[in-house]
């Protein structure tokens, strides 16, 4: 029983970083049909962005506050200099785009930051909390709880505010979401903000546990992918159950089968879910109304 | 033809002319005598210069301080340096280069196994030494006639470990490795020399190099009975995170890390998980803490405070192979009273007890690395820094 209660712990803690990154998948998702594989460069500027301005002097709700707004520039940036130039290409090269922004982006961090490991202390204590048998980190508490608060946000934000609406609206018809008044561009550059500062957010809440570097962006992009696969591409609550999913998986899988597979995990879980249920399990159905 | 023939002589001896000029200002009037000529190709940029970089800055600063006291044997040494960015195949033109072209007499390089083993064929054949600074045993196993390195390789880390082990009682361990080439290679060395110990390993866990999570395999050693030690061999951020998620789960057995994360950033990026971990590293990362009758003691800070004063950088092992490699080869040619590249050769086998920053090395004909288990120092971590760890 305790054997299994870490392997929950531990899975629900790397979970909840694939929760955000899909969330962040999800929403430009949403705005734009475009898949932003730079999304786990978002963790790590968040990351990277905190362990260096901390090691200037300032503490480290300014220094994550900071990071989170350097983030949002670059989020803003990749929109405005390489996604709204490209306006109208199909989404296969706008894809591709995202990952050429994506290797650009490990390419300045390390000339802006080094490449090196960074962590960050932990925020509340690196005591381990004793639970029948297991033991987590207070830091799991605030990746879990963060994650809970955001994805809750986000729900909010889509479902409740006219804003939020706007987005989805220019995400189900762009031409018809401008005819009604919506003005497309500021939408897709808030879901590109937007989901840079949730990706920022994880990042700086889980390097005090994984630690950060330069490069860490691609596997938390190709998790976070996996996750918002699972879940249904487009559906926030989706996008957490697939994130939560995948970490419990790979958690489980090393736990109990063999540690060799751990990665093959997410890529497994990608074919099936491709094979067997396309939509993902929260995805809205494809469906061509006449 | 004659034309053509005409200008390649006045070329010819256009070069000889600028060469003597160059020469005569840099050496000054003193040393007639020709300089002679050490290859070096290194992975100065690139993907390993990390490793490249201080051997390139350390040989540089050898061969100048060489210079000043008057060269070797009367005459002064030039060294002849290519960077092959970490690319075997660059590695391979530059060697034939050397030998070709540059005539050199030796070479001291090789900065990754990759460019060592494309680089060998071409030393092999041309019958020239090379001491290579790179890692794999592979290098020195099968000996090549005239193939040497300085670094220790993954089974002499092996061997101290497993010395240590056996001298606190421990017979019964658990593994943990990474999957990177460091981890995979130190693992099978490892696997290798386990049994000289009578030590067995009840469990054999592994982890992506990238992963951010271990809790999940250690959490299987914690539940494996009769666990006496846990092994981690493994380079990079990985090792660190094992440390802490080690110290999560409260598991109670000593760890221990390999020479991979013999570093400062190690402990930085482990935090107080890191107390109590023992590793094997060179004595030249604890220059200060040697004991005073250490016989490595005066070559480490030696080497420690030229470098360092000379580039503002601290001292890496890595540069410290590239310093061993030319100090073995010099006291080779001293001793060879000949720059015959054979003679140089049968005089490097011969080494007997020099004392190097990486270790004491005794070469023979069928050991061309001449390191033993005394070349590592047990260190233990507490209150964030390195103490030599007491055997019990």
């Amino acid at each position: 029983m305790a054997e299994f209660l870490q392997l929950v712990f531990s899975g629900l803690t790397v979970g909840a970083v694939y929760a955000l990154v899909a969330l962040g998948f999800t929403l430009v998702y949403n705005a734009s049909d475009v898949i932003n594989f730079a999304q786990g460069d978002f963790v790590m500027i968040g990351g990277m962005g905190t362990v260096f301005l901390m090691a200037a002097g300032l503490a480290l709700p300014v220094a994550a506050f900071i990071a989170i707004l350097a983030a949002v520039l670059v989020g803003l940036l990749l929109h405005r200099l390489a996604i709204e130039p490209a306006r109208g290409a199909s989404p296969v090269s706008l894809i591709m785009i995202t990952i050429g922004a994506s290797i650009f982006i490990k390419g300045v961090a390390q000339l802006v930051f080094d490449k090196q490991f960074h962590s960050l202390p932990a925020f509340s204590g690196t005591a381990p909390i004793a639970v029948g048998g297991a033991t987590i980190l207070p830091q799991s508490f605030w990746v879990i709880g963060g994650m809970l608060v955001l994805v809750l946000g986000l729900w909010l934000f889509l479902e409740r505010t006219l804003i939020g609406k706007a987005v989805l609206a220019t995400a189900a018809n762009r031409l018809a979401a401008r005819l009604v008044g919506i003005n497309v561009t500021v939408v897709l550059a808030l879901a590109f903000g937007l989901s840079a500062a949730i990706g920022a957010i994880g990042g700086i809440l889980v390097t005090p546990i994984t630690l950060t570097r330069y490069d860490v962006g691609t596997l938390f992009a190709l998790k976070g992918f996996a996750a918002a696969m699972v879940g249904g591409m487009g559906n926030p609550i989706g996008a957490v159950v697939g994130g939560l999913l995948i970490g419990l998986m790979e958690a489980f899988g090393a736990g109990y089968l063999s540690s060799t597979y751990k990665d093959a995990v997410a890529f497994v879980a990608i074919l099936v879910v491709l094979l067997v249920m396309p939509q993902g399990l929260f995805g809205r159905r494809s469906v061509e109304r006449v | 033809m004659p034309h053509t023939a005409a200008r390649r002589a006045l070329r010819a001896a256009a070069v000889i002319g600028s060469f003597t000029i160059t020469s005569a200002l840099t050496i000054g009037p003193s040393s007639a005598a020709d300089p002679i000529k050490i290859g070096s190709v290194l992975s100065a940029t690139g993907p390993a210069s990390f490793l490249g970089d201080p051997e390139q800055k350390t040989l540089k600063l050898f061969v100048e301080a060489l210079n000043k006291k008057g060269g070797l044997m009367g005459r002064p040494v030039e060294l002849v340096l290519y960077d092959d960015g970490g690319d075997a195949n660059k590695a391979r033109t530059f060697a034939t280069r050397l030998i070709e072209d540059d005539k050199v007499v030796a070479m001291v390089g090789g900065t990754t196994t990759g460019t060592t083993m494309a680089m060998i064929p071409v030393f092999e054949d041309a019958k020239i030494p090379f001491i290579s600074l790179a890692g794999a045993i592979e290098i020195v196993e099968p000996v090549r006639a005239f193939v040497f390195k300085t670094p220790h390789t993954d089974k002499t880390a092996c061997q101290k470990i497993f010395e240590d082990m056996k001298s606190r009682g421990i017979t019964k361990v658990g593994m943990i490795s990474g999957t990177d080439g460091f981890g995979k290679s130190m693992r099978a060395q490892c696997m290798k020399v386990i049994g000289d110990y009578g030590i067995t390993a009840l469990v054999d866990e592994s982890y992506g190099p990238t992963d951010a999570d271990m809790t999940p395999q250690l959490n299987k050693i914690k539940n494996t009975a009769g666990l006496q030690a846990v092994l981690n061999p493994g380079f990079g951020q990985g090792p660190a995170i094992v440390t802490r998620n080690y110290a999560q789960l409260g598991i109670k057995l000593p760890l221990y890390q390999s020479h991979g994360v013999a570093s400062k950033s190690f402990i930085e990026l482990a935090g107080p998980a890191a107390e109590g971990v023992r590793l094997p590293a060179p004595a030249l990362l604890i220059a200060e803490k040697l004991a005073a009758d250490d016989p490595q003691k005066p070559v480490v800070t030696e080497y420690k405070k030229s470098y360092e004063t000379a580039t503002g950088q601290p001292v890496s092992t890595f540069g410290g192979y590239g310093y061993d490699g030319i100090q073995l080869l010099v006291g080779a040619i001293e001793r060879a009273k000949s720059v015959e590249p054979q003679k140089i050769r049968d005089a490097i086998e011969s080494t007997k007890g020099h004392v190097g920053t990486t270790g004491l090395y005794t070469m023979s004909p069928t050991d061309h690395l001449g390191l033993g288990t005394e070349s590592f120092r047990m260190l233990e971590i507490k209150g964030g820094d390195w103490v030599p760890a007491e055997v019990k």
